[in-house]
Protein backbone atom coordinates (compact mmCIF):
# COMPACT_ATOMS: atom_id res chain seq x y z
CA UNK A 1 0.00 0.00 0.00
CA UNK A 2 0.97 3.39 -0.52
CA UNK A 3 -0.36 6.72 0.96
CA UNK A 4 -2.54 8.71 -1.36
CA UNK A 5 -0.60 12.04 -2.94
CA UNK A 6 -2.92 14.60 -1.08
CA UNK A 7 -2.52 12.95 2.28
CA UNK A 8 1.14 12.54 1.81
CA UNK A 9 1.24 16.83 0.67
CA UNK A 10 -0.48 17.07 4.33
CA UNK A 11 1.74 15.07 6.12
CA UNK A 12 4.69 16.64 4.78
CA UNK A 13 4.99 19.08 6.83
CA UNK A 14 4.43 18.23 10.35
CA UNK A 15 6.89 15.17 9.50
CA UNK A 16 9.90 17.41 8.61
CA UNK A 17 9.13 19.39 11.18
CA UNK A 18 8.94 16.49 13.43
CA UNK A 19 11.96 15.06 12.47
CA UNK A 20 13.88 18.45 12.59
CA UNK A 21 12.53 18.53 16.01
CA UNK A 22 14.75 15.01 17.11
CA UNK A 23 17.72 17.50 16.16
CA UNK A 24 19.14 19.07 13.17
CA UNK A 25 19.56 17.56 9.76
CA UNK A 26 20.24 17.81 5.85
CA UNK A 27 17.38 17.17 3.13
CA UNK A 28 18.54 13.44 2.41
CA UNK A 29 19.01 12.30 5.87
CA UNK A 30 15.32 13.69 6.45
CA UNK A 31 14.54 11.53 3.52
CA UNK A 32 15.79 8.59 5.19
CA UNK A 33 14.06 9.01 8.58
CA UNK A 34 10.87 9.89 6.75
CA UNK A 35 11.36 5.90 5.07
CA UNK A 36 12.49 4.54 8.25
CA UNK A 37 8.95 5.51 9.86
CA UNK A 38 6.71 4.83 7.37
CA UNK A 39 8.32 1.63 6.34
CA UNK A 40 8.68 2.78 2.84
CA UNK A 41 4.82 3.27 2.45
CA UNK A 42 5.37 7.35 2.60
CA UNK A 43 7.39 8.65 -0.08
CA UNK A 44 7.25 11.34 -2.60
CA UNK A 45 9.53 12.80 -4.96
CA UNK A 46 12.62 13.58 -3.34
CA UNK A 47 13.58 16.67 -5.05
CA UNK A 48 10.31 18.26 -3.80
CA UNK A 49 11.53 18.12 -0.04
CA UNK A 50 14.00 21.23 -0.87
CA UNK A 51 11.06 23.56 -1.88
CA UNK A 52 9.52 22.56 1.05
CA UNK A 53 12.03 22.90 3.24
CA UNK A 54 12.86 26.97 1.78
CA UNK A 55 9.37 27.34 2.47
CA UNK A 56 9.52 26.70 6.14
CA UNK A 57 13.09 28.66 6.17
CA UNK A 58 10.90 31.60 4.62
CA UNK A 59 8.49 31.45 7.74
CA UNK A 60 11.29 31.54 9.67
CA UNK A 61 10.29 27.82 11.48
CA UNK A 62 13.90 26.58 10.43
CA UNK A 63 17.01 28.31 10.29
CA UNK A 64 20.09 26.65 7.85
CA UNK A 65 23.57 27.13 7.20
CA UNK A 66 26.17 24.94 5.00
CA UNK A 67 28.08 22.51 6.57
CA UNK A 68 31.32 20.25 5.33
CA UNK A 69 31.16 16.34 6.16
CA UNK A 70 33.78 13.82 7.02
CA UNK A 71 33.78 13.36 3.34
CA UNK A 72 34.28 16.18 2.16
CA UNK A 73 30.92 17.10 1.11
CA UNK A 74 28.78 20.55 1.22
CA UNK A 75 25.50 20.01 3.13
CA UNK A 76 22.78 22.27 3.98
CA UNK A 77 21.60 21.68 7.24
CA UNK A 78 18.19 22.58 8.98
CA UNK A 79 17.46 23.97 12.52
CA UNK A 80 13.86 23.77 14.10
CA UNK A 81 13.57 27.31 15.80
CA UNK A 82 11.15 28.51 18.28
CA UNK A 83 8.53 28.98 15.47
CA UNK A 84 8.69 25.90 14.31
CA UNK A 85 8.23 24.64 17.72
CA UNK A 86 4.86 26.59 17.70
CA UNK A 87 4.04 25.07 14.46
CA UNK A 88 4.95 21.98 15.07
CA UNK A 89 2.67 21.78 18.25
CA UNK A 90 0.13 23.16 16.43
CA UNK A 91 0.16 21.02 13.43
CA UNK A 92 0.73 17.79 15.56
CA UNK A 93 -2.75 18.94 17.92
CA UNK A 94 -4.71 19.31 14.47
CA UNK A 95 -3.19 15.65 13.86
CA UNK A 96 -4.48 14.66 16.79
CA UNK A 97 -7.88 15.95 16.33
CA UNK A 98 -8.00 14.39 12.99
CA UNK A 99 -6.95 10.56 14.40
CA UNK A 100 -9.31 10.85 17.00
CA UNK A 101 -12.08 11.47 14.56
CA UNK A 102 -11.54 8.59 12.50
CA UNK A 103 -10.64 6.17 15.22
CA UNK A 104 -14.16 6.94 16.84
CA UNK A 105 -15.96 6.79 13.86
CA UNK A 106 -14.37 3.41 12.32
CA UNK A 107 -14.41 1.82 16.20
CA UNK A 108 -18.13 2.62 15.90
CA UNK A 109 -18.62 1.47 11.86
CA UNK A 110 -16.90 -1.50 12.67
CA UNK A 111 -18.93 -2.02 15.75
CA UNK A 112 -22.27 -2.40 13.82
CA UNK A 113 -20.04 -3.70 10.80
CA UNK A 114 -22.24 -3.63 7.16
CA UNK A 115 -21.40 0.06 6.05
CA UNK A 116 -17.21 -0.37 6.21
CA UNK A 117 -15.32 -2.68 4.30
CA UNK A 118 -12.98 -4.73 6.60
CA UNK A 119 -9.57 -3.70 6.67
CA UNK A 120 -9.96 -0.15 6.97
CA UNK A 121 -9.75 -0.01 10.85
CA UNK A 122 -6.14 1.36 11.93
CA UNK A 123 -4.38 -0.14 14.74
CA UNK B 1 32.77 11.07 -4.25
CA UNK B 2 33.94 7.79 -4.55
CA UNK B 3 37.16 5.92 -2.97
CA UNK B 4 37.93 4.55 -6.66
CA UNK B 5 38.69 7.77 -9.00
CA UNK B 6 38.98 5.78 -11.85
CA UNK B 7 35.49 4.41 -12.56
CA UNK B 8 33.94 7.50 -11.05
CA UNK B 9 35.34 10.06 -13.98
CA UNK B 10 32.15 9.48 -16.25
CA UNK B 11 29.94 9.77 -13.01
CA UNK B 12 31.62 13.07 -12.16
CA UNK B 13 30.94 14.03 -16.01
CA UNK B 14 27.29 13.17 -15.92
CA UNK B 15 26.64 14.83 -12.35
CA UNK B 16 28.61 18.45 -14.17
CA UNK B 17 26.00 17.75 -17.25
CA UNK B 18 23.10 17.43 -15.09
CA UNK B 19 24.05 20.64 -13.04
CA UNK B 20 24.24 22.75 -15.93
CA UNK B 21 21.05 21.43 -17.18
CA UNK B 22 19.14 22.11 -13.64
CA UNK B 23 21.27 25.13 -13.55
CA UNK B 24 19.81 26.59 -16.55
CA UNK B 25 16.26 27.07 -14.76
CA UNK B 26 15.86 30.53 -13.88
CA UNK B 27 13.78 29.21 -10.53
CA UNK B 28 16.43 26.97 -9.50
CA UNK B 29 19.56 29.29 -8.03
CA UNK B 30 23.73 27.71 -7.50
CA UNK B 31 22.98 27.04 -3.85
CA UNK B 32 19.98 24.88 -4.56
CA UNK B 33 21.62 22.79 -7.35
CA UNK B 34 24.83 22.37 -4.37
CA UNK B 35 22.30 21.42 -2.21
CA UNK B 36 20.38 18.66 -4.87
CA UNK B 37 23.85 17.40 -5.75
CA UNK B 38 24.83 16.87 -2.47
CA UNK B 39 21.84 15.28 -2.33
CA UNK B 40 22.40 13.37 -5.47
CA UNK B 41 25.67 12.25 -4.31
CA UNK B 42 24.75 10.96 -1.00
CA UNK B 43 21.84 8.87 -2.77
CA UNK B 44 24.37 7.70 -4.94
CA UNK B 45 27.28 6.24 -2.60
CA UNK B 46 24.23 4.96 -0.68
CA UNK B 47 23.58 2.89 -3.73
CA UNK B 48 26.55 1.95 -4.72
CA UNK B 49 27.12 0.27 -1.84
CA UNK B 50 24.31 -2.07 -2.43
CA UNK B 51 26.02 -2.98 -5.26
CA UNK B 52 24.79 -0.67 -8.45
CA UNK B 53 27.06 0.45 -10.81
CA UNK B 54 27.87 4.09 -11.19
CA UNK B 55 25.67 4.53 -14.07
CA UNK B 56 22.53 2.70 -12.49
CA UNK B 57 22.91 4.78 -9.05
CA UNK B 58 23.42 7.90 -11.26
CA UNK B 59 20.32 6.97 -13.00
CA UNK B 60 18.46 5.81 -10.22
CA UNK B 61 19.14 8.67 -8.11
CA UNK B 62 17.92 11.33 -10.64
CA UNK B 63 15.25 9.48 -11.07
CA UNK B 64 14.12 9.50 -7.64
CA UNK B 65 15.09 13.53 -7.93
CA UNK B 66 12.26 13.92 -9.48
CA UNK B 67 11.74 15.51 -13.12
CA UNK B 68 13.51 19.20 -13.80
CA UNK B 69 10.46 20.53 -15.09
CA UNK B 70 8.01 19.15 -12.22
CA UNK B 71 10.73 20.48 -9.70
CA UNK B 72 11.66 23.93 -11.18
CA UNK B 73 7.81 24.25 -11.15
CA UNK B 74 7.63 23.43 -7.35
CA UNK B 75 10.88 26.07 -7.35
CA UNK B 76 9.34 28.34 -9.18
CA UNK B 77 6.19 28.69 -6.76
CA UNK B 78 8.32 29.07 -3.72
CA UNK B 79 10.80 31.36 -5.24
CA UNK B 80 8.62 33.75 -7.22
CA UNK B 81 11.16 36.86 -6.96
CA UNK B 82 13.50 34.45 -9.13
CA UNK B 83 11.64 34.47 -12.04
CA UNK B 84 10.86 37.73 -12.04
CA UNK B 85 15.15 38.15 -12.91
CA UNK B 86 15.06 36.35 -16.58
CA UNK B 87 11.69 34.51 -17.87
CA UNK B 88 12.97 31.35 -19.23
CA UNK B 89 9.80 29.00 -18.27
CA UNK B 90 8.35 27.76 -21.46
CA UNK B 91 4.51 28.84 -20.98
CA UNK B 92 5.74 32.21 -19.84
CA UNK B 93 7.81 32.69 -22.44
CA UNK B 94 5.15 32.41 -24.64
CA UNK B 95 2.89 35.30 -23.07
CA UNK B 96 5.84 37.50 -22.95
CA UNK B 97 6.96 37.11 -26.68
CA UNK B 98 5.31 38.11 -29.79
CA UNK B 99 1.37 36.58 -28.88
CA UNK B 100 2.32 38.88 -25.81
CA UNK B 101 2.50 41.91 -27.45
CA UNK B 102 -0.22 41.30 -29.95
CA UNK B 103 -2.56 41.22 -27.63
CA UNK B 104 -1.36 43.86 -25.41
CA UNK B 105 -1.15 46.09 -28.72
CA UNK B 106 -4.63 45.64 -29.78
CA UNK B 107 -5.92 46.22 -26.05
CA UNK B 108 -4.18 48.96 -26.64
CA UNK B 109 -5.39 50.10 -30.02
CA UNK B 110 -9.16 49.17 -28.71
CA UNK B 111 -8.19 51.64 -25.04
CA UNK B 112 -7.02 53.98 -27.38
CA UNK B 113 -9.76 54.09 -29.79
CA UNK B 114 -12.44 53.64 -26.44
CA UNK B 115 -10.80 57.10 -24.89
CA UNK B 116 -12.33 59.30 -28.11
CA UNK B 117 -15.86 57.44 -27.26
CA UNK B 118 -17.02 60.66 -25.04
CA UNK B 119 -15.85 63.04 -28.12
CA UNK B 120 -18.76 61.49 -30.03
CA UNK B 121 -20.80 63.35 -27.28
CA UNK B 122 -18.77 66.39 -27.83
CA UNK B 123 -16.70 65.54 -24.62
CA UNK B 124 -13.11 65.89 -25.06
CA UNK B 125 -9.68 67.60 -23.34
CA UNK B 126 -10.24 70.54 -25.02
CA UNK B 127 -13.98 71.01 -25.08
CA UNK B 128 -14.86 69.70 -21.39
CA UNK B 129 -11.82 68.83 -19.99
CA UNK B 130 -12.80 67.95 -16.08
CA UNK B 131 -15.29 65.78 -17.23
CA UNK B 132 -13.32 64.35 -19.45
CA UNK B 133 -10.47 63.37 -17.18
CA UNK B 134 -12.49 61.98 -14.87
CA UNK B 135 -14.12 58.93 -16.82
CA UNK B 136 -10.64 58.72 -18.35
CA UNK B 137 -9.28 55.59 -15.87
CA UNK B 138 -12.91 53.86 -16.32
CA UNK B 139 -12.30 53.66 -19.60
CA UNK B 140 -8.95 52.37 -20.39
CA UNK B 141 -8.50 50.49 -16.91
CA UNK B 142 -10.99 47.39 -18.50
CA UNK B 143 -8.90 46.92 -20.81
CA UNK B 144 -5.68 46.47 -18.34
CA UNK B 145 -7.82 43.80 -16.51
CA UNK B 146 -8.48 42.27 -19.82
CA UNK B 147 -5.04 41.71 -20.53
CA UNK B 148 -4.99 40.19 -16.91
CA UNK B 149 -7.10 37.92 -17.16
CA UNK B 150 -5.91 37.21 -20.33
CA UNK B 151 -2.57 36.30 -19.29
CA UNK B 152 -3.84 34.36 -16.09
CA UNK B 153 -3.26 30.47 -16.12
CA UNK B 154 -6.86 30.05 -15.14
CA UNK B 155 -9.57 28.22 -16.22
CA UNK B 156 -12.62 30.04 -18.61
CA UNK B 157 -14.82 30.11 -15.64
CA UNK B 158 -12.39 31.91 -13.42
CA UNK B 159 -11.46 34.26 -16.26
CA UNK B 160 -15.44 35.07 -16.82
CA UNK B 161 -15.35 35.73 -12.89
CA UNK B 162 -12.90 37.90 -12.93
CA UNK B 163 -13.97 40.24 -15.56
CA UNK B 164 -17.61 40.15 -14.45
CA UNK B 165 -15.92 41.49 -10.94
CA UNK B 166 -13.87 44.19 -12.31
CA UNK B 167 -17.04 45.04 -14.73
CA UNK B 168 -19.51 45.75 -11.94
CA UNK B 169 -16.66 47.59 -9.65
CA UNK B 170 -16.02 50.23 -13.35
CA UNK B 171 -19.75 50.36 -13.89
CA UNK B 172 -20.60 51.31 -10.10
CA UNK B 173 -17.85 53.81 -10.12
CA UNK B 174 -18.92 55.72 -13.43
CA UNK B 175 -22.61 55.79 -11.42
CA UNK B 176 -21.04 57.15 -8.92
CA UNK B 177 -18.83 59.78 -10.66
CA UNK B 178 -21.36 60.73 -13.17
CA UNK B 179 -25.34 60.00 -11.35
CA UNK B 180 -24.30 61.67 -7.73
CA UNK B 181 -25.87 64.68 -7.29
CA UNK B 182 -22.45 66.65 -6.84
CA UNK B 183 -22.56 70.53 -6.34
CA UNK B 184 -20.46 72.43 -9.03
CA UNK B 185 -17.37 72.56 -8.16
CA UNK B 186 -17.11 69.95 -5.15
CA UNK B 187 -14.66 68.83 -3.04
CA UNK B 188 -16.06 65.25 -2.82
CA UNK B 189 -16.18 65.10 -6.79
CA UNK B 190 -12.54 65.60 -6.89
CA UNK B 191 -11.95 63.36 -3.99
CA UNK B 192 -14.08 60.27 -5.59
CA UNK B 193 -12.33 60.85 -9.52
CA UNK B 194 -8.94 60.41 -7.30
CA UNK B 195 -9.82 58.19 -5.39
CA UNK B 196 -11.75 55.60 -7.31
CA UNK B 197 -9.28 54.98 -9.83
CA UNK B 198 -7.02 54.03 -7.16
CA UNK B 199 -9.55 51.66 -5.54
CA UNK B 200 -10.08 50.35 -9.24
CA UNK B 201 -6.15 50.17 -9.60
CA UNK B 202 -6.23 47.68 -6.49
CA UNK B 203 -9.03 45.67 -7.18
CA UNK B 204 -6.86 44.92 -11.04
CA UNK B 205 -4.58 43.03 -8.69
CA UNK B 206 -7.41 40.32 -7.72
CA UNK B 207 -7.11 39.47 -12.02
CA UNK B 208 -3.66 40.24 -12.12
CA UNK B 209 -3.64 37.31 -9.34
CA UNK B 210 -5.68 35.18 -11.64
CA UNK B 211 -8.41 35.28 -8.82
CA UNK B 212 -5.69 33.70 -6.08
CA UNK B 213 -5.80 37.07 -4.25
CA UNK B 214 -5.58 35.90 -0.61
CA UNK B 215 -2.14 34.28 -1.53
CA UNK B 216 0.70 37.18 -0.14
CA UNK B 217 3.22 36.14 -2.93
CA UNK B 218 0.48 37.23 -5.55
CA UNK B 219 -0.48 40.75 -3.60
CA UNK B 220 3.46 41.36 -3.54
CA UNK B 221 3.81 40.38 -7.33
CA UNK B 222 1.53 42.82 -8.07
CA UNK B 223 2.75 45.72 -5.83
CA UNK B 224 5.63 44.73 -7.66
CA UNK B 225 4.19 45.00 -11.29
CA UNK B 226 2.96 48.47 -10.03
CA UNK B 227 6.17 49.65 -9.39
CA UNK B 228 7.55 48.53 -12.28
CA UNK B 229 4.65 49.39 -14.14
CA UNK B 230 4.96 53.18 -13.02
CA UNK B 231 8.76 53.52 -14.09
CA UNK B 232 7.91 52.31 -17.37
CA UNK B 233 5.06 54.69 -18.02
CA UNK B 234 6.84 57.51 -17.30
CA UNK B 235 9.74 56.76 -19.65
CA UNK B 236 7.46 55.95 -22.25
CA UNK B 237 5.77 59.28 -21.40
CA UNK B 238 8.84 61.41 -21.67
CA UNK B 239 9.84 59.87 -24.87
CA UNK B 240 6.21 60.89 -26.21
CA UNK B 241 6.29 63.94 -24.79
CA UNK B 242 9.64 64.39 -26.62
CA UNK B 243 8.64 63.17 -29.85
CA UNK B 244 5.11 65.25 -29.47
CA UNK B 245 7.19 68.53 -29.09
CA UNK B 246 9.52 67.75 -31.87
CA UNK B 247 6.53 66.79 -34.44
CA UNK B 248 4.74 70.30 -33.35
CA UNK B 249 8.09 71.72 -33.96
CA UNK B 250 8.70 70.48 -37.14
CA UNK B 251 5.44 70.51 -38.33
CA UNK B 252 5.22 74.05 -37.66
CA UNK B 253 8.28 75.45 -39.66
CA UNK B 254 5.93 74.81 -42.71
CA UNK B 255 3.09 76.43 -41.05
CA UNK B 256 1.05 73.56 -40.35
CA UNK B 257 -0.80 73.45 -36.77
CA UNK B 258 -0.67 70.59 -35.28
CA UNK B 259 -1.70 71.24 -32.08
CA UNK B 260 -5.46 70.44 -32.49
CA UNK B 261 -4.27 66.73 -33.21
CA UNK B 262 -2.05 66.02 -30.74
CA UNK B 263 -4.52 67.63 -28.33
CA UNK B 264 -7.51 65.51 -29.44
CA UNK B 265 -6.28 63.02 -30.91
CA UNK B 266 -2.36 61.73 -30.23
CA UNK B 267 -2.10 62.85 -26.28
CA UNK B 268 -5.03 60.87 -25.34
CA UNK B 269 -5.10 57.66 -27.18
CA UNK B 270 -0.93 57.24 -27.11
CA UNK B 271 -1.57 57.45 -23.16
CA UNK B 272 -4.21 54.82 -23.09
CA UNK B 273 -2.65 52.83 -25.36
CA UNK B 274 1.04 53.22 -23.30
CA UNK B 275 -1.00 51.46 -20.36
CA UNK B 276 -1.13 48.62 -22.04
CA UNK B 277 1.97 48.67 -23.65
CA UNK B 278 3.67 48.96 -20.52
CA UNK B 279 2.40 46.01 -18.64
CA UNK B 280 3.32 44.03 -21.08
CA UNK B 281 7.12 45.58 -20.90
CA UNK B 282 6.60 44.73 -17.27
CA UNK B 283 6.14 41.45 -18.12
CA UNK B 284 8.72 40.72 -21.51
CA UNK B 285 11.20 42.46 -20.26
CA UNK B 286 11.93 41.83 -16.38
CA UNK B 287 15.97 41.96 -16.70
CA UNK B 288 15.71 45.41 -17.81
CA UNK B 289 14.05 46.85 -14.75
CA UNK B 290 15.43 44.00 -12.32
CA UNK B 291 18.79 45.72 -12.80
CA UNK B 292 17.23 49.27 -12.46
CA UNK B 293 14.38 49.33 -9.93
CA UNK B 294 17.00 48.33 -7.12
CA UNK B 295 19.21 50.93 -8.23
CA UNK B 296 16.42 53.45 -8.18
CA UNK B 297 15.07 52.55 -4.50
CA UNK B 298 18.85 52.31 -3.19
CA UNK B 299 19.42 55.89 -4.51
CA UNK B 300 16.56 57.49 -3.23
CA UNK B 301 16.27 55.63 0.15
CA UNK B 302 19.19 57.81 1.74
CA UNK B 303 18.27 61.17 -0.20
CA UNK B 304 14.66 60.61 1.30
CA UNK B 305 15.74 59.85 4.74
CA UNK B 306 18.47 62.98 4.13
CA UNK B 307 15.56 65.30 3.75
CA UNK B 308 13.55 64.24 6.17
CA UNK B 309 15.94 64.60 8.60
CA UNK B 310 16.65 68.22 7.24
CA UNK B 311 13.17 69.13 7.50
CA UNK B 312 12.76 67.53 11.03
CA UNK B 313 15.56 69.74 12.41
CA UNK B 314 14.17 72.76 10.14
CA UNK B 315 10.55 72.21 12.21
CA UNK B 316 12.24 72.01 15.39
CA UNK B 317 14.47 74.59 14.64
CA UNK B 318 11.57 76.86 13.50
CA UNK B 319 10.08 76.39 16.74
CA UNK B 320 6.48 75.76 15.03
CA UNK B 321 5.42 74.41 11.56
CA UNK B 322 3.75 78.16 9.66
CA UNK B 323 0.86 77.11 7.94
CA UNK B 324 -0.52 74.03 9.15
CA UNK B 325 -3.26 73.12 6.61
CA UNK B 326 -4.63 70.80 4.49
CA UNK B 327 -1.65 71.34 2.13
CA UNK B 328 0.95 70.41 4.69
CA UNK B 329 -1.45 67.39 5.05
CA UNK B 330 -1.29 66.47 1.18
CA UNK B 331 2.18 66.95 1.13
CA UNK B 332 3.13 64.94 4.01
CA UNK B 333 0.41 61.84 2.17
CA UNK B 334 2.62 62.57 -0.53
CA UNK B 335 5.97 62.07 1.36
CA UNK B 336 4.49 58.82 2.98
CA UNK B 337 3.32 57.52 -0.36
CA UNK B 338 7.07 57.82 -1.64
CA UNK B 339 8.55 56.67 1.46
CA UNK B 340 5.91 53.60 1.38
CA UNK B 341 6.89 52.96 -2.35
CA UNK B 342 10.32 53.23 -1.40
CA UNK B 343 10.34 50.55 1.45
CA UNK B 344 7.40 48.64 -0.73
CA UNK B 345 9.62 48.16 -3.59
CA UNK B 346 12.86 47.04 -1.88
CA UNK B 347 10.60 44.30 -0.15
CA UNK B 348 9.68 42.92 -3.53
CA UNK B 349 12.88 42.87 -4.77
CA UNK B 350 14.76 41.63 -1.61
CA UNK B 351 15.88 37.69 -1.29
CA UNK B 352 13.50 36.98 2.41
CA UNK B 353 16.34 35.07 3.43
CA UNK B 354 19.26 36.97 2.79
CA UNK B 355 20.76 38.36 6.21
CA UNK B 356 19.85 42.02 7.40
CA UNK B 357 22.60 44.73 6.21
CA UNK B 358 22.98 48.38 5.61
CA UNK B 359 20.39 48.94 3.91
CA UNK B 360 17.88 47.94 6.16
CA UNK B 361 19.50 49.93 8.63
CA UNK B 362 19.14 52.95 6.10
CA UNK B 363 15.28 51.60 5.85
CA UNK B 364 14.91 51.90 9.89
CA UNK B 365 16.39 55.80 9.48
CA UNK B 366 13.93 56.60 6.61
CA UNK B 367 11.11 54.86 8.13
CA UNK B 368 12.02 56.77 11.82
CA UNK B 369 12.62 60.27 10.20
CA UNK B 370 9.27 59.63 8.54
CA UNK B 371 7.23 59.06 11.27
CA UNK B 372 8.59 61.57 13.64
CA UNK B 373 7.71 64.34 11.37
CA UNK B 374 4.94 63.20 10.27
CA UNK B 375 3.90 62.65 13.77
CA UNK B 376 4.50 65.94 14.49
CA UNK B 377 2.44 67.37 11.66
CA UNK B 378 -0.66 65.15 12.63
CA UNK B 379 -0.60 66.15 16.83
CA UNK B 380 -0.58 70.28 15.38
CA UNK B 381 -2.87 69.37 12.71
CA UNK B 382 -5.39 67.79 15.05
CA UNK B 383 -4.80 70.56 17.36
CA UNK B 384 -5.76 73.31 14.86
CA UNK B 385 -8.74 71.17 13.09
CA UNK B 386 -11.40 72.10 16.01
CA UNK B 387 -10.83 76.04 15.21
CA UNK B 388 -11.42 75.27 11.51
CA UNK B 389 -13.86 72.56 11.80
CA UNK B 390 -13.77 69.74 9.03
CA UNK B 391 -14.00 69.39 5.53
CA UNK B 392 -14.08 66.68 3.23
CA UNK B 393 -10.21 67.50 1.86
CA UNK B 394 -9.06 67.42 5.76
CA UNK B 395 -10.73 64.42 6.50
CA UNK B 396 -9.43 62.26 3.31
CA UNK B 397 -6.12 63.62 3.71
CA UNK B 398 -6.05 63.09 7.58
CA UNK B 399 -7.73 59.36 6.95
CA UNK B 400 -5.03 58.50 4.46
CA UNK B 401 -2.58 60.00 6.55
CA UNK B 402 -2.86 57.96 9.65
CA UNK B 403 -3.40 54.58 7.53
CA UNK B 404 0.00 55.17 5.74
CA UNK B 405 1.80 56.28 9.70
CA UNK B 406 0.13 52.94 10.74
CA UNK B 407 1.35 51.24 8.01
CA UNK B 408 5.25 52.93 7.83
CA UNK B 409 5.13 52.21 11.88
CA UNK B 410 4.14 48.66 12.27
CA UNK B 411 6.90 48.61 9.37
CA UNK B 412 9.74 49.96 11.21
CA UNK B 413 8.95 47.85 14.34
CA UNK B 414 9.06 44.54 12.38
CA UNK B 415 12.46 45.95 10.14
CA UNK B 416 13.93 47.03 13.53
CA UNK B 417 13.45 43.38 14.84
CA UNK B 418 14.48 42.33 11.95
CA UNK B 419 17.52 44.09 12.05
CA UNK B 420 18.13 42.75 15.64
CA UNK B 421 17.90 39.15 14.71
CA UNK B 422 14.61 38.93 16.36
CA UNK B 423 11.99 38.12 13.30
CA UNK B 424 12.54 36.51 10.07
CA UNK B 425 12.30 39.26 7.20
CA UNK B 426 8.82 37.28 6.07
CA UNK B 427 7.13 38.65 8.80
CA UNK B 428 7.70 42.46 6.90
CA UNK B 429 6.73 40.99 3.66
CA UNK B 430 3.41 39.61 4.77
CA UNK B 431 2.33 42.83 6.96
CA UNK B 432 2.61 44.94 3.81
CA UNK B 433 0.76 42.06 1.80
CA UNK B 434 -1.71 42.09 4.61
CA UNK B 435 -2.14 45.54 4.80
CA UNK B 436 -3.09 46.18 1.22
CA UNK B 437 -6.74 45.72 1.35
CA UNK B 438 -7.24 48.93 4.12
CA UNK B 439 -5.96 51.07 1.05
CA UNK B 440 -8.43 49.65 -1.14
CA UNK B 441 -11.30 50.12 1.67
CA UNK B 442 -10.57 53.74 2.16
CA UNK B 443 -10.12 54.43 -1.33
CA UNK B 444 -13.84 53.13 -1.14
CA UNK B 445 -15.02 55.33 1.71
CA UNK B 446 -13.52 58.03 0.08
CA UNK B 447 -14.96 57.79 -3.58
CA UNK B 448 -18.43 56.75 -2.73
CA UNK B 449 -19.18 57.60 1.00
CA UNK B 450 -18.01 60.92 1.14
CA UNK B 451 -20.31 62.82 -1.63
CA UNK B 452 -23.40 61.85 0.53
CA UNK B 453 -21.74 62.59 3.95
CA UNK B 454 -20.54 65.80 3.32
CA UNK B 455 -24.01 66.65 0.88
CA UNK B 456 -21.76 66.73 -1.99
CA UNK B 457 -19.69 70.07 -1.48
Amino acid sequence: MRVGKDLVAAAATPLVLGILAEGESYGYAILKRVGELSGGQLAWTEGMLYPLLHRLERLGYVEADWHTSTEGRRRKHYRLTADGRAALADHSEQWRVVSEALRQIWTATAAHPGTLAAGGVPA
Amino acid sequence: MSTEPTSTAPAEARIASWRTFVGRRAAISAADVDELESHLRDEMADLRRVGLSDDEAFLIAIGRLGEVDALSREYAQEHSDRLWKQLVGTADAATAGRQGLGVALGLGVAAGVAVKVPALFGIGLEQSPEVYVKILPLLVLPFLAGFFVWRAAVEPRMRARLLAVVGVAVVASALVLNLYPFAADSATEILAALHLPVALWLLLGVAHAGGDWRSGRARMDYVRFTGEWFIYYVLIGLGGGVLLGLTAGVFSTIGVDTETAIFSWVLPCGAAGAVLVAAWLVGAKQGVIENMAPVLTRVFTPLFAVMLLAFGAAALWQGDIQTVDRELLIVFDLVLIVVLALLLYSVSARDPLAPPGGFERLQVVLLGSAIIVDGYVLVAMLSRIGAFGLSPNKVASLGLNVLLLVNLAWSAVLLISFVRGRRPYAQLERWQTGYLPAYLAWAVVVGVGFGPVFSWV
